[in-house]
C-alpha cells in the first residue's frame, strides 16, 4: 500500500464532506418547494410538468396514497421500459439493427425490475443487446426516476419525524418532479460534459471498424455513453452502457474521470445526511449519521485495499511483483485497469457497494477472497454507508429506529427517537423489511446451490444452477450469494462469472429485485405515516441523546451486528473459507 | 391507487420525452461542438485513415510492436464490442495454469529472469486496457530493440517520453499507452 494510494482516499473523503452541507440545504430548499438559484430557469418547466400531468403539487397525500402513487409509476415505468425493448427493432435510433431476439421476454422482465428498481444489475452485453433508444429513453430515464424516486422516499420518511400531529407525509409527484428537475438533471448536465473533456464518448453513430496496425479489424461500439454514465453514478445506478461498465475507457478514461464518478457516487447520499438534519430541524442529528457511515466506509476500504495489495498466491508463486513501485502498481491486477491500479480499484469496489451503485471499475470476482468479501458485505449490511440516493438515508433511519430500541430495552424506557416514541408498530415495520430481505438472498441462493435442471431444459439450458458458474469450489458459492445480495440490496455490481442471462436467474433475480425495493419501501412509509400522526415528546433527563459519540457507536454496532448475525453462516462457506484454502 | 394511475402515465411519458430524448440529444449536440475528438471515440489516425481508438487497447503479437495486457473480452481478446474480464476467482486452477504459461512466455520472449510486474501477466477489467506499466515497457524494450535493429537505450527513451505520470500528480497510476507508443515506433524507427 502507498501513501499515494492513502492521499487518494483522504482526498476523496475531504470532497464528500465538503459538499454535504452546500448541496444538503440545497435538497432541503428544493424538496419544500422553496425558491433556489435555479427556480428563474426551471420554475416554468416544474409548473408546465405538473400542467401536462394534472398534477397539484400542493396537494397531501397520507402515507397509503403516497405508496399508491409510487407503485403505479414504477408498475407503469416498467411495462413501458419492457415494451421499448422488445420492440427495440421497429424503433428508430437503431445503427446496428438489434431486435426483440436479442432481448428475450424472461431478460427484458429483468432488465425492467433491474432499471425500476434503481438496482441496475444486468444480465446482458449492452453493446450487442440494445439499441440507442433503449439505452436513452428506457433506460437513461430510469436512472433519473429510479433515483429521483429513492430519494422522494426518503423525505417523506423524514418528514414523519419532522411533523408532528398530521396525516399527511407529502405528495409523491412533486417530489419525484422537483428531485428530477432541479437536483439531477442540472448535475447531470455538467458531469456529462465533463465526462466528455475526459473522453467518454458521446454520439449516435454505428460502430467504427477499423484496421489496426498490426493489419486486423477491430469493431470499436460507440453510442450516447456521457449522458447516461453522468447519471449512472449521480443516482447511484450503476448500469453500464458498456459489459465493462466503468472498467471500460469509453466509460471512465482517466484516473481524473475515476474521482469524479466515485465523488458522484457519494455526493448526494452523504449530503442527504445533512438534508435529514436540516428537516428535523437539529443538524447534529444528520451529521451523527454522517459520523457512523464514514466509519464503516474506511473500514470496508482499508480491508479491501489492504488484501487487494497482498495479491494472491497464485501471482506470488510465479514470481510477479505485488509490491507497488514507481513504475508499476503490483497487488492483484486481474480484472484490475492499468490506469487505475490497485488503490483507485479498492476504493472503487467499497464506494459502489456502500452506495447501492453497483457500477465496477475493476471486477469483483477477481478479487482476492476477503478483498471480495467487503463489497459482498456492504449489501448485505443493507447498503446503509451512504447508501443509495435516499435508499441510504432511509435505511439508516430504519437501523437508528432499531438501535433506539435496542437502547430503550436495556435502560427499560420506552424508546424515542428525534422527539418521537418509537413502538410497536415501527420496530415491527424495521424487522418485517430486514427478515424479507434476509430471506430473500439467503433462501434464493441456497435454492440455486441445490436446483437440478436437466442440461436443455427451458428454464436453465445449462444444467443445474451451479452449472452457470465460471469457478469452482467456494468462490462457485459466492458468486450465487454476490448476485441475491446484489438483487435484493438493489446494487447491480455482480461476481461476473456467474451466467445469468438463463429464465431461472432472470426471473428470480428479477423478483427478488422488486421485493428488495417495495418490501423495504412500503414498510418505512407505513412507519412515516404512524410517526407523522404523533406528537413530540419534549426532551428529558431520561432522552437517550442521538447525536453523540455513544449512539455513532451504537448505530454503526447494530448494523454490523445484524449484518454479521444474519450472514456469517453463508459467509464462511464462501469468501471465508477460501482465504483459508 | 386507480386514481394515481393517470398522473403515473401522464409523468412517465413527459419525463421520458425530457430525460430520455432531450437530455441526451442536448449533451450529444453539446458533446459533438465543444469535444467532437473525445465525443466520437478519440481515434487514433495515422495517414489519414483511423488505425483504432486511443482509448481502446488492441491486440499486438509481433516481436517489433509493445504488447499489451492479456485480454479477456471475446475470445480472441481484445473484442470492442464484447468488453469483460475474465471473472476467474484467485484460487481458480484455470487461472493458475493461465497465469503460468503467460508468464513463462512472458520471459521467454524478453529475456526476463528476475520479477514480472502484475499487469503483464493479469487481464483487465475491460479486456481493453489501452496502458501497461512504466516497467511492462521497459521490459519489453530490449526484444523491440532487436527486432527493429536500433539501440535498447533509444526505446526506453521512446517509452519514457510517452509515459504519462499520475494525473495532478497523485491520481491513478503511471502509465503507457501501447497504440500511441506503437504508432510512435513506426514512425521513429520503421521496419527495414
Amino acid at each position: 500500500m502507498t501513501s499515494n494510494g492513502w492521499f487518494q482516499i483522504a482526498f476523496f473523503f475531504v470532497l464528500i464532506v465538503a459538499s454535504a452541507k452546500p448541496l444538503g440545504s440545497f435538497i432541503a430548499n428544493v424538496i419544500e418547494g422553496r425558491k433556489t438559484f435555479l427556480s428563474p430557469i426551471l420554475g416554468p418547466l416544474e409548473r408546465l410538468v405538473y400542467k401536462l400531468c394534472g398534477i397539484d403539487p400542493a396537494q397531501e397525500q397520507r402515507w397509503t396514497q403516497y405508496t399508491a402513487a409510487l407503485l403505479a409509476f414504477s408498475a407503469f415505468s416498467c411495462i413501458l421500459l419492457y415494451a421499448l425493448q422488445r420492440l427495440q427493432g421497429f424503433l428508430p435510433f437503431n445503427p446496428q439493427h438489434y431486435g426483440a431476439g436479442s432481448v428475450s421476454p424472461d431478460l427484458a422482465f429483468n432488465t425492467s425490475a433491474s432499471f425500476g428498481t434503481n438496482t441496475n444489475w444486468q444480465s446482458y452485453t449492452p453493446e450487442t443487446t440494445l439499441s440507442y433508444l433503449v439505452q436513452m429513453a428506457g433506460l437513461t430515464v430510469h436512472n433519473f426516476l429510479s433515483a429521483a424516486a429513492g430519494l422522494a422516499i426518503a423525505i417523506a420518511l423524514v418528514r414523519g419525524f419532522a411533523r408532528q400531529s398530521i396525516k399527511t407525509i407529502g405528495n409523491f409527484w412533486a417530489d419525484l418532479t422537483r428531485s428530477t428537475l432541479y437536483i439531477l438533471m442540472p448535475m447531470s448536465l455538467i458531469a456529462a460534459i465533463f465526462l466528455c473533456s475526459q473522453g467518454v464518448i458521446q454520439n449516435l453513430h454505428p460502430y467504427t471498424v477499423v484496421t489496426t496496425l498490426e493489419g486486423a479489424k477491430q469493431i470499436i461500439a460507440q453510442g450516447p455513453v456521457a449522458s447516461q454514465e453522468a447519471v449512472k453514478m449521480l443516482g447511484t445506478n450503476g448500469g453500464g452502457f458498456f459489459n465493462a461498465n466503468s472498467a471500460h475507457p469509453f466509460e471512465n478514461p482517466t484516473p481524473l474521470s475515476n474521482m469524479f464518478e466515485m465523488f458522484l457516487i457519494f455526493l448526494i447520499p452523504g449530503a442527504l445526511t445533512y438534508t435529514f438534519g436540516k428537516m428535523v430541524r437539529d443538524t447534529r442529528q444528520g451529521w451523527a449519521m454522517f459520523a457512523a457511515m464514514s466509519l464503516l466506509w474506511l473500514a470496508g476500504v482499508v480491508t479491501a485495499y489492504h488484501y487487494e495489495q497482498n495479491g494472491t498466491p497464485i501471482l506470488a508463486r510465479n514470481g510477479i511483483a505485488v509490491q507497488a513501485s514507481a513504475t508499476q502498481p503490483g497487488g492483484n491486477m486481474e480484472g484490475k485497469e492499468t490506469r487505475f491500479g490497485i488503490a483507485d480499484s479498492a476504493l472503487f469496489a467499497t464506494v459502489t457497494t456502500d452506495a447501492s451503485c453497483g457500477a465496477v471499475n475493476s471486477m469483483h470476482d477477481s478479487f482476492t477472497p476477503l478483498g471480495g468479501l467487503v463489497p459482498l458485505f456492504n449489501i448485505q449490511l443493507g447498503e446503509v454507508v451512504f447508501g443509495g440516493v435516499g435508499a441510504g438515508l432511509y435505511g439508516m433511519l430504519m437501523f437508528a429506529i432499531l438501535a433506539v430500541f435496542i437502547a430503550g430495552l436495556m435502560v427499560g424506557r420506552t424508546p424515542e427517537y428525534l422527539g418521537k416514541k418509537i413502538e410497536q408498530k415501527e420496530v415491527k415495520m424495521a424487522m418485517l423489511s430486514l427478515l424479507i430481505l434476509a430471506a430473500c438472498i439467503l433462501l434464493f441462493a441456497g435454492a440455486s446451490s441445490v436446483i437440478p435442471f436437466d442440461k436443455g431444459s427451458y428454464w436453465n439450458p445449462p444444467g443445474p444452477a451451479t452449472a452457470n458458474l465460471t469457478n469452482p469450489g467456494p468462490h462457485g458459492f459466492s458468486e450465487i450469494l454476490y448476485a441475491y445480495t446484489s438483487g435484493t440490496g438493489n446494487n447491480g455490481s455482480a461476481f461476473g462469472g456467474l451466467n445469468p442471462n438463463t429464465p431461472w436467474y432472470n426471473l428470480t433475480i428479477g423478483v427478488v429485485m422488486l421485493f428488495g425495493r417495495f418490501f423495504m419501501i412500503i414498510p418505512l412509509l407505513a412507519v412515516a405515516g404512524s410517526l407523522a400522526d404523533k406528537k413530540q415528546v419534549p426532551v428529558s433527563a431520561g432522552t437517550f441523546p442521538t447525536h453523540g459519540p455513544l449512539f455513532v457507536a451504537l448505530l454503526t454496532g447494530v448494523v454490523i451486528v445484524v449484518g454479521a448475525l444474519t450472514y456469517f453462516p453463508a459467509l464462511s462457506l464462501g469468501p471465508l473459507i477460501e482465504h483459508l484454502l | 391507487m386507480f386514481s394515481q394511475l393517470r398522473p403515473a402515465v401522464l409523468i412517465t411519458i413527459v419525463m421520458t420525452v425530457l430525460t430520455g430524448l432531450i437530455y441526451p440529444l442536448a449533451i450529444t449536440g453539446i458533446a459533438q461542438v465543444i469535444f467532437p475528438y473525445q465525443a466520437n471515440g478519440s481515434l487514433a489516425v495515422r495517414n489519414g485513415t483511423a488505425v483504432g481508438s486511443e482509448l481502446i487497447g488492441q491486440a499486438f503479437t509481433k516481436p517489433e510492436y509493445f504488447h499489451p495486457r492479456p485480454s479477456a473480452a471475446g475470445p480472441k481478446g481484445y473484442d470492442a464490442t464484447a468488453s469483460g474480464g475474465s471473472n476467474l476467482g484467485p484460487t481458480n486452477p484455470d487461472l493458475a495454469k493461465r497465469i503460468e504459461k503467460d508468464a513463462a512466455e512472458y520471459r521467454a520472449e524478453n529475456g526476463v529472469t528476475s520479477g514480472i510486474p502484475a499487469d503483464a501477466v493479469t487481464t483487465s477489467g475491460s479486456g481493453l486496457d489501452p496502458d501497461i506499466s512504466p516497467a511492462n515497457a521497459l521490459l519489453q524494450a530490449r526484444r523491440i530493440a532487436r527486432a527493429r535493429q536500433v539501440a535498447e537505450t533509444e526505446i526506453m527513451a521512446l517509452v519514457r517520453k510517452n509515459t504519462k505520470g499520475r494525473e495532478l500528480g497523485f491520481m491513478g497510476e503511471p502509465r503507457v499507452n501501447v497504440l500511441q507508443l506503437n504508432i510512435d515506433l513506426d514512425l521513429q524507427y520503421p521496419m527495414r
